[in-house]
């Protein structure tokens, strides 16, 4: 077999490794999003919604369905690839990949595909969700896909770097508590930034989860608060740079050679 | 050719820990090959820098003619490894562990199978494939990493203490296992604490110590060197007094045992026909240590040089 055969191979068999270890554990990991999610649903979309009234035209379930499918995405992606990569460091079971004649894009596009398919899996069963509460109509299938899949890569990717790091479980729920889920929850997913004061729009421009969720939300109500352009730049270009990253770690042997 | 060949190997750890002192080392292919030192020694080190789980700070490292900085998939693609430590996922069913390391050799899944199911009937495994490896008992999960290891029909298989905590029953059997494999062609590198296992097992031997290589030379060659082994003797009649015999050193341990310190000046024959002098009549006789642990003490307390050992 030549090296591309070996490379495709090993690609699938990572893959196929990643998808089975979250559908085994499906209670843990695609059920508890399902339930939060219906949960924000039924408060902040019917509860709290019917009070708020319209936003920026749409009713206020339907506003913020399109960020809630996506902060599910996020952090469930994150969530797969740092939690199964720091397992198999504490395991050292990630010695398997590293004495295999692999390039390190191999071990890195394997873990991020795993991540990705959790991502769609938690996503599409969250949008499953969202049925019940609202008629949801997508504006642009391919907005809305690319920005998908684009998400859950860069989220992806992100959590993969988390686990090179990471020396301890208390290590992999740092970054999710104290920098994800505020960023996701300031990143425009239950308001329009049109709402704030100047400076605090300002501010918000800063946060690249805000471009996502608008991204996102245009796929599905054909509204945003940024220039589709401008959260494509961001969102791409901030798969390179983290992509780059997590290769130079892998080429390095950061926190996984001695 | 060269299965493996180190040269100038250099390794010093961030915290300043020198392991490697640049080594040089060259094993043969189709050798049944030593390595052995004490813990700290850099073994693992070593097979760590080869087998790519450890970075080397200088020096050269060649499996079957690759470099490993030139071409490291080649030389990763002939090495299968048994490492001192579990580390496989626990949490995974046996056939899966096989199959999946096979596919990162690029072997599709139903052959990588197929080859799992060969591997694992021959150690004994299959009727547990089924199960998660945190359910297998120590010398099973032994048996796992060795089929795991050799999935992909590696050229050079590393084996860093194979056998630890296994019975002694399993051993054997995994001995027998290993030097079939080896009568087959591949190069086995053994290191291990139990030191009769090298010597049942191993063609040539290298003796590494504090990052150094201390010795590197044939099995027997090396063991030809004992000066002096001790030997227990069991006699036919109970006996209460022994006298001294000119040019050993015996001593009675009980009525029927007499323990003998024997140089190769003289030999084991001399002291059985002074014996038989004496009107003592030998029944058997055994090496009160392993005469390799005897010579690797030696060594390891006189820091590589060959104290108590013969020119």
């Amino acid at each position: 077999m030549n090296r591309i055969g070996v490379y495709r191979v090993a690609f699938q068999t990572i893959v196929t490794k990643e998808i089975l270890r979250f559908v085994r554990i499906w209670v843990q990991t695609v059920l508890p999003p399902a339930i939060t999610m219906a949960l924000y649903f039924v408060i902040f979309g019917k509860l709290i919604g019917a009070q708020i009234g319209d936003m920026e035209g749409f009713r206020y379930i339907d506003f913020i369905v399109p960020g809630l499918i996506l902060m599910s995405v996020i952090s469930n992606s994150y969530a797969n690839v740092v939690s199964s990569f720091y397992s198999s460091k504490f395991q050292h079971n990630i010695e398997e990949l590293l004495i295999a004649p692999l390039p390190n894009f191999i071990i890195l596009a394997g873990y991020v595909a795993g991540g990705v398919a959790r991502g769609v899996v938690v996503g599409v069963t969250v949008t499953l969700v969202s049925l019940f509460f609202t008629d949801l109509e997508v504006h642009s299938y391919g907005v809305t896909f690319a920005v998908f899949v684009l998400t859950s890569v860069l989220f992806s990717t992100a959590g993969f770097i988390n686990a090179v790091y990471a020396n301890s479980f208390d290590d992999i729920s740092i970054v999710p508590t104290f920098v994800l889920t505020p960023l996701t929850y300031l990143g425009g997913v239950f308001y329009s930034i049109g709402m704030l004061p100047p400076l605090w729009q300002a501010v918000s421009l800063a946060n690249p989860v805000l471009y996502m969720v608008n991204a996102f939300r245009y796929g599905l109500l054909g509204f945003s608060d940024i220039a589709l352009w401008q959260a494509f730049t961001i969102i791409v270009g901030f798969i390179v740079a983290l992509g780059a990253y997590a290769m130079w770690l892998l080429k390095r042997g950061i926190g996984i050679k001695s | 050719m060269k299965a493996l060949s180190l040269h100038k190997l250099h390794k010093v750890y961030r915290n300043g820990h020198e392991a490697l002192c640049g080594i040089d080392l060259d094993v043969d292919e189709g050798d049944f090959f030593a390595l052995l030192g004490p813990n700290g020694a850099g073994k693992s080190t070593a097979i760590g820098i080869v087998s790519s789980l450890v970075n080397k700070t200088s020096g050269t490292v060649e499996v079957f003619g690759h470099d490993l900085d030139r071409d490291p998939g080649g030389v990763k693609a002939c090495i299968g490894l048994v490492p001192q430590e579990f580390n496989f996922n626990q949490f995974e069913p046996v056939v899966e562990i096989v199959v999946n390391q096979a596919g990162y050799y690029g072997i599709p899944r139903r052959e990588g199978y197929r080859r799992a199911e060969a591997s694992l009937r021959q150690l004994e495994l299959w009727d547990r494939r089924d199960v998660q490896a945190r359910e297998l008992s120590g010398g099973m999960k032994r048996r796992l990493m060795i089929a795991r290891a050799l999935v992909h029909r590696p050229r050079l298989l590393i084996l860093d203490e194979p056998t630890a905590g296994v019975d002694i029953e399993i051993r054997r059997s995994m001995w027998d296992f290993l030097r079939e494999t080896n009568a087959g062609g591949t190069t086995i590198i053994l290191t291990t604490h139990y030191l009769e296992e090298a010597e049942s097992l191993c063609r040539n031997i290298a003796i590494i110590n504090r990052g150094r290589i201390a010795e590197r030379a044939r099995m027997n060659e090396l063991l030809r060197r004992l000066h002096a082994e001790t030997f227990l003797l069991d006699v036919r009649d109970e006996i209460t007094e022994l006298d001294p015999i000119p040019g050993f050193e015996v001593r009675l341990i009980d009525s029927t045992t007499i323990e003998a310190c024997v140089t190769r000046e003289y030999g084991i024959g001399r002291l059985i026909a002074a014996l038989h002098r004496q009107g003592i009549e030998v029944l058997s006789l055994r090496n009160k240590q392993n005469r390799l642990e005897q010579l690797f003490i030696d060594m390891v307390r006189s820091g590589g040089a060959q104290k108590g050992l013969a020119p």
